[in-house]
């Protein structure tokens, strides 16, 4: 997953946003947000349902104003050049866009037709392909599976060649496999495309597989924003749980090593904090050649860990009082 | 260029959605073909019309053609709410094209459509005993009808930029349909009537297109076609810009 760091240093700023602030009336949807997204990343929006990813989104693909602050893709304002914007971007949007009266060819065309492309078969063609839909190009739209449609969206957004491909949560909705599968294809694309990618989420493995970056947001703020390993390290690294009828021995072996934390409750049990604990394990238990030991787990830090550490809620807990935000925003925005 | 093109991609995918609901283009001919048969013929022994030289059926053929094209047109706005139902209208609006511009397509779009629904009750009412008038006569005709199917499109359009759901926006249309189409002069001549009725008549816009196609198509009309295409050109106008105003304020 990890890629040449270096090189995006280079174009650290395809989308650059500054301050910006979107509110609905009372309601705050994007609190003063900052960051930019470089050349070939992608970046996530990991939040709770009602964070502010879909309406940051919506800002840089146009379809909303912001209320201050600025937010430029590919150099261009989103609020002064919004056709330079729009050229620049493939949006694939949370709720299907696809007209399902129509074959998936037939949604490909007028796409390319919109943004103005002169040979659209044989790309439209080539893409279908990539999302393994060429044998389908000439049914109807309202045939196809939940997971077909999420394709034939990215097929469709990626269409035009733009240069940053909006993902507003991919997989929402979709089974497992399904889920897989379009994970393969969004980090395909990534990589043999090039194009830049940025998706929102709410599961914290879509997050965690996909993104070189996260930014993890709550109540329209970013609360924390890295790659997925270093949040993770943030917060001491991974727990080695020793199980032992000799706990205290293995204390006194392994306390005062400067390279882990040793904490022993007294309960059979030896907690083991380190960095990279997946690497160091055998180095640990090589130590204690000579103690008995039960059982050893590892439990390495998830970015849900990391959503907990920061606002002392899981996303889960945190998605039932921002149910009560979407609906808020939802009347707001009706006015 | 740009603009055509976008203009052009809207329109195209209007057209070719009404021609795979071949069931819905079969379905409603049914009314305009049911009053040319039954009130035409059912009336047409008793009812004369004082000045002009016609059939009780050639009078009301102009009248029932404007109202398939009235009815086409307002509903094919129905389409801009299930656009926004399903999403679609937002892979439009997110597209590198003006607003103004997809509007156009889907007015020019819905006309098209409301034109050729039109042609077909034409063609019906050549075989029930209207005559087929000169090429110059068709061609006016056919102006009035396509001048009645823009602007009328573009009032759905404008109901539609307004509406969320689809039973909402058809009981709307419903309600300003059927007062537009009685007191359109479709069905009876507009000297002899009341004053009050009169008044509402000349206040209708599609009274103008009655009389423009009823021109057209029997050489003879009770308004002067001048007076009628400026009359219809008007509301075109005007309808056209509040659909566009209103098209332009849909917040997504």
């Amino acid at each position: 997953m990890q890629k040449d760091l270096k090189q995006q240093d280079l174009n650290m700023e395809l989308i650059k946003v500054q301050q910006l602030v979107k509110k609905f009336d009372e309601l705050v949807a994007v609190d003063d947000v900052s960051f930019s997204i470089g050349q070939g990343e992608v970046f996530g929006f990991l939040g709770p349902n009602g964070a502010g990813k879909t309406t940051t989104l919506s800002i840089l693909s146009t379809l909303l104003k912001p209320t201050s602050g600025k937010a430029y893709v590919n150099g261009y304002d989103v609020e002064n050049q919004k056709s330079q914007v729009r050229k620049s971007i493939g949006v694939v949007f949370q709720d299907p866009t696809l007209d399902e009266e129509l074959t998936a060819r037939e949604n490909m065309d007028i796409h390319g037709r919109l943004y103005g492309m002169r040979n659209r078969r044989e790309k439209i063609d080539e893409l279908l392909k990539l999302v393994e839909l060429e044998n389908r190009k000439n049914q109807l739209v309202k045939q196809f599976s939940g997971g077909m449609k999420r394709r034939l969206e990215i097929a469709r957004g990626l269409l035009h060649e733009p240069q940053i491909l909006f993902l507003d949560e991919p997989t929402l909705g979709l089974d497992p496999q399904t889920r897989n599968h379009l994970w393969d294809y969004i980090r395909e694309l990534n990589r043999r495309k090039g194009v830049t990618i940025i998706l929102t989420t709410h599961y914290m493995d879509e997050a965690e597989k996909l993104s070189d970056r996260v930014a993890i947001i709550d109540h329209g703020k970013i609360i924390a924003m890295d790659t997925p390993k270093a949040l993770k390290e943030q917060l001491g690294g991974s727990l080695i749980r020793i199980e032992s009828p000799q706990s205290n021995k293995i204390y006194e072996k392994l306390d005062g090593l400067t390279w882990l934390n040793t904490k022993n409750p007294h309960n059979g049990y030896v907690d083991v904090t380190l960095k990279n604990a997946e690497q160091r394990v055998a180095e640990v238990i090589k130590l204690l050649n000579d103690v008995p030991i039960e059982s050893v787990s590892l439990q390495i830090p998830t970015l849900e860990d990391v959503f907990l550490s920061y606002t002392g809620k899981t996303i889960r807990e945190q998605e039932a009082t921002a149910k009560d935000r979407i609906r808020q925003r939802q009347k707001a925005s009706r006015r | 260029m740009k603009a055509l093109s976008a203009i052009y991609t809207i329109w195209y995918r209007n057209v070719l959605k009404y021609f795979r609901m071949r069931s819905r283009i079969i379905g409603s001919l049914g009314m305009p073909f049911f009053f040319l048969v039954i009130i035409g013929f059912g009336l047409n022994s008793t009812i004369s019309i004082p000045g002009m030289q016609v059939d009780y059926v050639e009078f009301i053929a102009p009248g029932i053609i404007a109202m398939s094209i009235l009815f086409s047109s307002m509903f094919s706005g129905v389409q801009l709410v299930i656009d926004k139902q399903v999403g679609f209208l937002k892979e439009t609006l997110v597209a590198p094209v003006s607003r103004l511009h997809l509007m156009i397509g889907q007015a020019l779009g819905g006309a098209t459509t409301a034109l050729m629904q039109g042609i077909l009750v034409l063609i019906i009412s050549l075989f029930i005993g209207v005559n087929l008038p000169g090429i110059s006569g068709i061609l006016i005709a056919l102006l009035f009808m396509f001048l009645i199917g823009l602007a009328f499109t573009s009032v759905g359009i404008a109901f539609a930029s307004r509406m969320e759901d689809t039973h909402g926006f058809q009981l709307i249309v419903n309600f300003v349909l059927f007062p537009v189409f009685f007191l359109s002069g479709a069905l009876f001549p507009l000297d002899r009537i009341p004053d009050w009725l009169s008044f509402l008549t000349y206040i209708d816009p599609l009274t103008y297109g009655v009389e423009g196609i009823r021109y057209g198509m029997l050489g003879v009309s009770q308004i002067a076609p001048m007076l009628s295409f400026t009359a219809l050109g008007g509301f075109l106008i005007a309808m056209l810009l509040l659909g566009s105003l209103l098209f332009n304020k849909i917040k997504i």
